[in-house]
């Protein structure tokens, strides 16, 4: 195989099997047992294998191949495990698209095999052939094609071994019919090391030491972390270096649950709705400290005018993050468990209490203003806010969140309270709506004795609402629950502030969303009144299986605080 | 400020990886002024040597996104004066027209170019530099009739001593 790698000895005695076979007993060697998927034509064989491995392999059956990866890619996300998926040649690999694209830009680990017409057939537009190689290849952290079975183990050696080391990825693996027919000599051995590919950048001890002079020195030092911490099972070392030196962190949208939310150096979320303090404070701490993040525009606002009077220190595992966006005065590259463990002794003890006062500050501003009216409302519809509070109450945030795209993921993320890492499952980068539903059936697949809620909207949850299907076969207890306005949420915000209110096709008339659980044997409900909330909740998490819970929000609710788009994150609204 | 940069690209001999090395140009919107592949003195290992025209923060960016993919060992960039490059050009030209007179001595010897092939109606004459030279002789035998011209990609080997060892 052209890429050069390092391979451990094979894992059992060679043996005369098919292709198909080997992508079985290669999933064995990987430790996978649980995938998903969607069969057809092109993947039959791999099918048929399946039948034969039922007992080690489980596959869910999902009712899209698009839910197929999302519930992957929830899988991968809650467990830390590569989350692998199945489909078909031509539209069963399009469908796909969109799942690897969401776990590319968010490092989420998956190995995507697709089938693929037999290899004779390549190139002329045979029955259900599609190009899922040139289609995937700016989507996916490695894409190969396949077209002898003796490639297979090779490859999915690799695979595993790309999408799992350095910043994590998806990884597609097309398999031409006839290879997976194709009878061969079956060795596996796992990859180890890869001549081309550097997974973790080597730690310079200089850059560490760099680092922990300008943190020593610093009078108001700001900690942004990201997913960074999460994917490099750095949440340990992450709390011991902020707690040595009193460093306020504010999360990014994926770094949320890397660190308790109740921790009292957490100072919030940031980003255009984040939390008021930190986004404020980012334009005037002195030195600003990025881990495992990568300065994403819904991070930084206006980058012209973001942070500029601070030093910036990026530690990060994927060199092309360092100055992409904002210019560092020290990157420390390696992985951030590692960075830090090096970290932790060079830097002194701290209070920063004048620093940490002006956080609490600027809290209590956002407590009054925002956050009182969303959590506890008196009059009016019911509020976003006050369901996600009602749900932290009953479930001591212990459960998984996962979250759809709008203003419903804005609400959900900024008030839940996360106990543990890997809690919070939700579509960052892509803002893939319809990604909720599925990801939470798989979530929960990988953490059956944890509770997961969906918290969807009305419009992402029509996007992939057949899942509830899957949801249904598989009696995954996922709790969902609708915060229905009908509108696209989100879009309807930006309409009023910014096109005076034009609603242009946001609007939607929703079926019955309880009847339609009813109908896939989900029991559910629907409120729409203050005084019935308390108990709905409590009903949803006291049944036992999957349940729906609808709630009628306020129809015109806006999410704030607000960075507006161009606008810098000091700039950030309150109403 | 943008300039031309030559992009030198150290990678496994793999399908497609030219459509995952030119997806990272056309994600930017930029423009490939002339690519050229072919094995390195490492056996095994290719070089392509991609001319860009951008500005130096984007060209640093883009050696890290390129360098970033699995197969790609290395990519550097150079500006043109750090670089030694050439260009091979080919130009056919009917005979009659250019026979006439010492014009095939004075093209030749003022352009330092060579004749490849002569047949009983053309001719095709062979020149390599940079990019205006062999222009230069384009314009120069135009009025005699160019039939066919193509100009090749850019081929550059750095100047720094040792720069590239280690791939």
């Amino acid at each position: 195989m052209y890429l050069e790698a390092t391979l451990t000895p094979p894992v059992k005695e060679t043996m005369r099997t098919s292709g198909a076979d080997a992508v079985l007993r290669s999933f064995i060697a990987e430790e996978v047992d649980l995938i998903f998927g969607y069969p057809g034509g092109a993947i039959m064989p791999v099918y048929d294998a399946l039948y034969h491995y039922q007992e080690q392999v489980r596959h869910v059956l999902t009712r899209h191949e698009q839910g197929a990866i999302h519930a992957a890619q929830g899988y991968a996300r809650v467990t830390g495990k590569v989350g692998v998926v199945l489909a078909t040649s031509g539209p069963g690999a399009t469908n796909l698209i969109t799942g690897i694209a969401d776990a590319m830009i968010d490092s989420t680990p998956l190995v995507c095999i697709t089938g693929q017409v037999g290899s004779h057939l390549l190139g002329t537009d045979a029955f259900q052939e599609i190009d899922i190689i040139s289609i995937s290849m700016p989507a996916t952290k490695w894409n190969y094609q396949v077209t002898k079975a003796e490639q297979l183990p090779e490859a999915l050696s690799r695979a595993f071994y790309i999408a799992r080391s350095g910043r994590s990825g998806p990884v597609l693996i097309d398999i031409t019919k006839d290879a997976q027919f194709e009878m061969f000599d079956f060795a596996y051995r796992k990859c180890k090391q890869i001549r081309s590919y550097t997974p973790v950048p080597a730690l310079n001890l200089k850059q560490v030491e760099d680092a922990a002079d300008l943190i020593n020195s610093a009078k108001k030092p700001l900690v942004v972390f990201g997913q960074g911490v999460i994917l490099g099972n750095a949440e340990n070392e992450f709390k011991q270096l902020i707690e040595k030196a009193n460093l306020p962190a504010a999360s990014t949208l994926l770094g949320l649950s890397a660190l308790p939310s109740d921790h009292p150096l957490h100072v919030g979320m940031l980003g255009m709705h984040g939390n008021y303090a930190p986004n404020v404070l980012t334009n005037e701490c002195d030195v600003l400290i990025a881990i495992g993040m990568r300065f994403d525009d819904r991070v930084t606002g206006d980058l012209n005018r973001y942070a500029k009077q601070a030093k910036v220190i990026h530690f990060d595992i994927d060199p092309a993050e360092i100055n992409k966006n904002v210019q560092a005065d020290i990157a420390v590259l390696g992985d951030c468990k590692e960075s830090l463990q090096a970290l932790i002794p060079l830097v002194y003890e701290r209070s920063h209490q004048g620093w940490l006062k002006e956080f609490e500050a600027l809290t209590g501003v956002e407590q009054t203003k925002v956050i009182e009216h969303d959590l506890r409302p008196t009059s009016g519809p019911i509020s976003m806010g006050e369901v996600i509070h009602q749900v932290n109450l009953q479930t001591d945030g212990n459960a998984v969140l996962v979250t759809d795209v709008g203003q419903h993921q804005m609400v959900a993320t900024r008030y839940t309270h996360f106990k543990q890492s890997k809690s919070n499952i939700t579509s960052g980068g892509l803002g893939t709506m319809g990604f909720c539903l599925p990801a939470a059936l798989g979530a929960k697949l990988g953490v059956p004795e944890r509770e997961v809620i969906a918290v969807i909207g009305d419009g992402g949850f029509q996007m992939t609402i057949q899942e509830l299907g899957t949801i249904f076969q598989t009696k995954a207890a996922v709790k969902i629950i609708i915060l229905n306005n009908s509108f696209l949420g989100m879009v309807r915000q930006w309409q009023q502030l910014f096109f005076d209110k034009r609603y242009s096709s946001t609007e939607m008339e929703n079926p019955d969303f309880v009847a339609i659980a009813k109908g896939y044997g989900i029991d559910g409900k629907s409120i729409s009144e203050r005084d019935d909330l308390k108990t709905a909740v409590m009903e949803m998490l006291s049944h036992n299986g999957s349940y729906l819970l609808e709630v009628h929000v306020g129809k015109e609710d806006n999410v704030f605080p607000m960075v507006p788009t161009g606008a810098s994150v000091s700039e950030i609204r309150l109403e | 400020m943008k300039q031309a940069y030559t992009l030198s690209i150290f990678s496994e001999n793999s399908v497609g990886l030219l459509n995952r090395i030119t997806s990272i140009l056309t994600r930017r919107h930029l423009n490939i002024d002339s690519i050229n592949s072919s094995e390195s003195e490492s056996s095994g290992i290719y070089r392509f040597t991609i001319v860009v025209k951008t500005t130096e923060a984007q060209v640093k960016k883009l050696v890290l996104q390129l360098e970033k993919q699995v197969e790609v060992m290395k990519a550097v960039y150079h500006t043109d004066s750090d670089t030694v490059f050439q260009e091979i050009a080919l130009y056919k030209i009917s005979t009659r027209s250019i026979s006439e007179g010492n014009l095939v001595e004075k093209l030749i010897r003022d352009n330092n170019a060579r004749i490849l092939s002569v047949e009983s109606d053309f001719m095709i004459i062979e020149k390599t530099g940079h990019k205006e030279e062999t222009q230069e002789l384009l314009d120069f035998l135009s009025p005699y009739g160019v039939l066919e011209f193509v100009r090749s990609g850019r081929v550059s080997v750095t100047k720094p001593m040792g720069e590239l060892e280690g791939i």
